[in-house]
This record gives structure tokens, sequence and C-alpha cells, in this order.
């Protein structure tokens, strides 16, 4: 294995992922400014004014636009991007639904704020948990390095043959976005070699072979066809995204699968997190596992498509898990939605662990060590007792 | 402007200190807005100020009237269900240029043509100022800004115009330099009985203004002397010393049919007719 030449940045999550989209140099990127996204555009703007990208870059007067620009790009043949956050996906939902039904590959850093209202620009998971059942792919990022190889991975993932599906690449507002973080950045050859060119199945642009995309079906049409295809590409996306994960270690020493487990082996109980909070769960974690307690942790990074069996497969010996969810479903009770994804997946097994979620840092709410240690020690009497005394509890809420 | 005036009894002194940077034209605004509802004797109870998202829109919060801070672009769509649903309110929307003119553009054009009795104040700094200085559609063609570091390529749209032909029956521009004439268009705006916009050319020193060389604030209010001429100065004037000035002052003031009074009458026909 010869590990790519890379070099070592301190760079914000924004401008991690501006770079990476400098090195992918798509087609074209459409977009409309938001908090905390805004940068990752800026930046790449000026790549684009500065000549060091073939990208068309539009300024569009709407998030609504932007995606539509994206699809109008993809259906042309183009490798195309754009980035956003909270409100600004909100605005995007119809638009979501198109890019994934017309099977157009294309990759949307989103940077993860709440939804208003009441307004709060800061970090939860509500908006791209809203576009959860919208057929994107979801990769969640730990920092500013993982936003920067997803971002590189994604393009790989959702141009796939057996994929063709748009990918959100997930991190945290402020917390990973506006943060310096050191990370290691690869050279340009080296990415353009890895994205490659992208070859579209279909091109608006090839004018031998004409196209007709997105036209009215009918009553009597393909459209329930379409739908069941797309849930096949999601199927297929596993494998895709563990084969890309691994090339992608091969040549940066930093292999990537569908979660990251860390001490499950002979642990008793376990924490699943996604994003950011990851990083804070594993030292709670680590320090506990010094002091001898059998505690494990699970970093989701694929979300969409689900890995229910892989997760099952990680899981099912352990006496409790806790899933922490940074959204709430508002379901009347039924927890977050990594909650209800993970307790659904466990239904026919044999053996499963008893189940508890702590929904976490709604509108960028801290989530200090204090409070994981908390969850931690209460999740270690949900496994002594074999009891749930409260199945979903809301950590940090003011009292 | 009576002498008994106090600007405190509108605010909500408890958001204080307000959030917007020095040299910002958005507290003139404000306070010409807080003394033309002092001049006009209006309850505060019975004035709704409804704002999208911007630095602008942060207004709604300091003013202690009935507020509404809503989504990006749409302040105007709120407020035209408020007003429906009780036309007897003053309802008033206080935003920005990139909220009214990019993502908000098809609500201006079509509460324009309506002619629906709100009055619009856009504050125009020419530049997406919360988001960190992105170019917005009032952005003059070949100014700086984050995104367009060697300058804008895009004209630039002159939505006095667009409302004056979409429909609005009353259009002013006003100026931060000038705020007893600013003042005095918004109270014709808001006795006006109909969709009124009150532009305000203001000045944002922190992006627009450095990524422009435009100076501090007070150079800034400078160019708006420099640069603007009103609409009784330029009558006087020969085409060519007009060429590159800014038209100040009432552009457009006529009547046309209002809309809440309009569907109150549809609304009596249909039950005349049941009856």
């Amino acid at each position: 294995m010869v590990i790519a030449k890379s070099n070592t940045l301190a760079l914000q999550g924004t401008e991690a992922v501006a770079l990476a989209m400098k090195q992918i140099n798509p087609d074209m990127v459409a977009a409309y400014p938001i908090t905390p996204q805004t940068e990752i555009v800026q930046g790449f703007s000026q790549f684009v004014a500065d000549g060091e990208v073939d990208t068309h870059l539009v300024n569009v007067e709407s998030e609504h636009s932007a995606m539509s620009a994206c699809i109008g790009g993809a259906s042309a043949g183009g490798r195309v991007m754009t980035a956003t956050s909270s409100q600004g996906l909100a605005l995007m939902w119809e638009l979501l639904y198109i890019a994934s039904g017309l099977r157009l590959p294309m990759v949307m850093p989103n940077v993860n704020r709440t939804l208003s209202a009441p307004i709060n620009i800061h970090c939860d998971h509500s908006d791209s948990m809203g576009a959860r059942d919208a057929g994107w792919i979801h990769l969640f990022s730990e920092n500013a390095q993982e936003a920067y190889d997803n971002t590189l991975q994604a393009v790989r993932i959702s141009e796939h043959p057996q994929v063709r599906l748009p990918v959100m690449v997930l991190l945290d507002g402020f917390i990973i976005s506006h943060s310096l973080d050191r990370m290691e950045s690869l050279e340009d050859s080296t990415v353009k070699e890895f994205v490659d060119v992208f070859k579209p199945e279909f091109s608006l642009l090839d004018a031998k072979t004409p196209t007709c995309i997105g036209a009215f079906d009918g009553l009597y049409g393909y459209f329930f066809e379409f739908k069941r295809q797309q849930e096949e590409a999601m199927r297929n996306a596993f494998q895709v995204v563990k084969d890309v994960g691994k090339e992608y270690g091969e040549l940066t020493g930093r292999p990537y699968g569908v979660f990251e487990a860390f001490g499950l082996e002979d642990a008793e109980f376990a924490i699943i997190v996604l994003g950011s909070a990851a990083g804070t769960v594993r030292h709670e974690v680590e320090c506990m596992r010094s002091r001898g307690i059998p505690i494990g942790m699970i970093k989701l990074r694929l979300f969409r498509p689900f890995p229910a069996n892989e997760l099952i497969e990680a899981v099912s010996h352990l006496k409790a898990v806790a899933v922490f969810d940074r959204s709430d479903t508002f379901a009347g009770g039924m927890g977050g939605p990594v909650f209800t994804d993970l307790r659904s997946a466990l239904y026919e097994s044999e053996k499963k662990p008893l189940m508890v979620n702590y929904i976490y840092g709604l509108g960028g709410r801290d989530l200090p060590v204090e409070l994981i240690n908390k969850a931690a020690t209460e999740l270690e009497q949900v496994a002594q007792s074999g009891q749930v005394k409260e199945k979903i509890n809301y950590l940090g809420l003011k009292e | 402007m009576p002498k008994s005036f106090n600007v405190n009894k509108y605010l909500r002194m408890d958001k204080m200190p307000h959030i917007w940077c020095p040299g910002c034209g958005n507290g003139m605004v404000m306070s010409a807005f807080l003394r033309a509802v002092d001049s006009l004797q209006l309850d505060p109870n019975r004035v709704v100020v409804v704002s999208g998202i911007g630095c602008s829109s942060r207004i709604s919060g300091y003013l202690d009237f009935n507020t509404l801070h809503t989504t990006h672009g749409r302040p105007l769509a709120f407020a035209t269900g408020i007003k429906l649903a009780e036309p007897t309110l003053e309802v008033v929307v206080i935003t920005g240029d990139g909220d009214a003119t990019a993502i908000g553009g098809n609500h201006f054009l079509h509460s324009c043509r309506r002619n629906i009795n709100i009055t619009l104040i856009v504050i125009n700094n020419y530049i997406y100022g919360m988001t960190g200085g992105q170019y917005s559609p009032l952005t003059h063609k070949g100014d700086f800004a984050t995104t367009a570091p060697y300058g804008n390529v895009e004209p630039e749209l002159d939505m006095c115009k667009v409302a004056e032909s979409a429909g609005a029956t009353y259009v002013a521009r006003g100026v931060t330099y000038k705020p007893v004439s600013m003042e005095d268009m918004i109270i014709k705006a808001l006795e006006n009985k109909g969709f009124s916009l009150v532009e305000i050319l203001s000045q944002c020193p922190v992006y627009y203004g450095r990524m422009n060389k435009k100076g501090d604030a007070v150079e800034m209010l400078k160019w708006q002397k420099e640069n603007t001429v009103t609409m009784k100065a330029a009558a006087q004037m020969a085409p060519s010393a007009l060429k590159g000035k800014i038209i100040t002052g009432v552009l457009s003031s006529r009547y046309r049919p209002e809309y809440t009074e309009e569907y109150e009458n549809v609304i009596q026909q249909a039950q005349e007719s049941a009856q």
C-alpha cells in the first residue's frame, strides 16, 4: 500500500469542503448564501474568480433555484454541486425528490443547522433529517477531515453506475464548519485521478441520442417501477459506500465504512452517535473504559441508506444501547430518527439490547462531557438492572 | 417630530444592545419609522411589523409592536395573510434588498400588483450583510462582493421602477443621509391606502463599504449626498448632469383600488346574492 502524498493544513470545516470542491473541479456550482454554509461557496467563488477551477458558478436568487439549476446541469451531463443549510435545504425540498427521482448524481454538502421556528442558526440535525425520505444518500462527518474525505468519496458513490443517486455530505454547523481543525489534504492530481471524469448515462446535450427527462408518465406508466428502482439503488449503495471507503483508505490511510465502532467487542453497553458529538462521546467512553466500565460506542457515518444488518450484528450482543439523536421526530414518544430506525431494525433479531434514546443539542445546546457521563451512567444502570425507566430522554434541557 | 418623542417607549429595551455593526444604517431607518409612527399617533397595539431574514429584518425583534419574524424572502406573504385576516391593522414589512428582491422577488411583484394596503420599507445596503457580503440583485454592476471578488457582472435591479410598473400606488426612495425626508416618506407610505414601497439607500461600512473602498459610515453618507439627486432638482437638470446619479424622492403616487377593499366588496356581493 502506497499512501498518497498529503499536506497538513489547519482549516475550518467550510474551508476543508471548499478545498475538496476545488479539487473535484465540478462543471457547475449553483448556490445561495445561508449561515453557516456561506463560507463554503464564498471560498469556492474565490477559486472560480482566480481561475483555479473550470466551474461555472451561478449565484442564484434562492436555494430553490440552486437545486433547480443543479438538476438542469446534471441533466445536461455535468458534474454539479451546491451547498446549503437549514431553511435553505427546506426550501429545496420539492427539488430534492426530483434530483433523486431522476437518478441524477450530484454532491451537496449540508452544514447542519436547525429549522425555524423560533429562529435559531445553530447546530442540530433537524434539517437533513427532514429530508430523510427524499431518496438522498446521507454521509455524516465528525470533523473537518471527515467532511473533506466524505465530499471526495461522495462523488464516486453518487456517480457509481449501480447507484446514480444524489449524496448529502453532512457537517455540524459552527462546531465543524467554523472551527479550525488540523487535517490532511491530498494533492490536486491525486483527487483528479480518484474522482475521475463523470460519464453520464444520458445527457440532454447529446443531440445524437435525444432524451426525455422527467416527463409525465400517466396513471398507467412506470412511476411505481421507477420508485422501486430507486430503493434498489439505495440497497446497492451499501456495498459502493464500503468499496469507495476501502479504496480511499488505501489511498490515504484513512479507510471508511458505514460506521466506526470503538470498544464494542468487550462492551456490555454502548452509545450510538452521529456527527461532531462523536469526538466528545469517544473521550468519555475512553475515560470510563480506563476505569474498567464495559462501555463502547458506534459513530454512524451512513444514515441513508440505513446500515441495519451491520448495526444488528454490532449491537445484538450488548445488554443496552443508548442512541444519541440531535433531532426529534415529534411522533409522540417514539424518539429521534436514529433511535426509531435502529429499534425497527432490531425487531426480528433474536438477541437484542434494551434501548434508550437521548435527544440532545437541539438549536446548538452544548453537549459537555458531564452530560454524556450522566447518560452513560444511566445506561449502565439499565444494563445492570435489565430495566428501562425512561425510554426517551432529553439531555441538557433547562429544568 | 413632536418634542416629547421618546423612542424607548416603542422599543423592547430588554433586547438591547442590538446586533448591528458600528455605522450601520438600520438604526437610522428604525428611528425614522418610529418617528413616523409617533407623528401619526398610531396605536402600537394595532401595528404589525413583519420581517424576513437578514440584518435589517432583526428590526422586528426590537420593536414593541405586534411583530412576526418569518422565513427568508417571505415577509410579504405572511403580511398578506395578516392584512387579509384583519384589514384594520396597520401592516408594515421592514426588510433588506436580498430578502425583498432575490428570494422574495415574486412576493414583491404580486403584493404590488394586488395593491394590498401594506407598507414595505426596504433597507438597501447593496449586499447580503448577515451572511458576510455576497452580492444581491441590487448590488451595482462592477461593485465588489465576497462572491464577486473581481466585480459584479450582473446588472442591478431598480426596485422602485419594478414596484411602479407592477402596480404599487406609492413609491419613494430615500437615503439615510436625510432622516427627516425619510421619516416624511414613511408617513406618506403609512397614510397611502394601497401598497407602498419606501426604498432606503443605506450604508454597510463593514462589508459593502470595505470591499468597495467606500470609506467609513460618514464617507458613505457623503457618497449618498454626492450621488443622489431629488426628483425636484433633477427636473431642472440636463440629462448629461444626471448621468450616474440616483434619483430620490416620491417617484410615484396614484390611486388604484385596494385589494382588501375589493375583496370585501366580493364578499358583500356574494352575501347579498345569497339572501
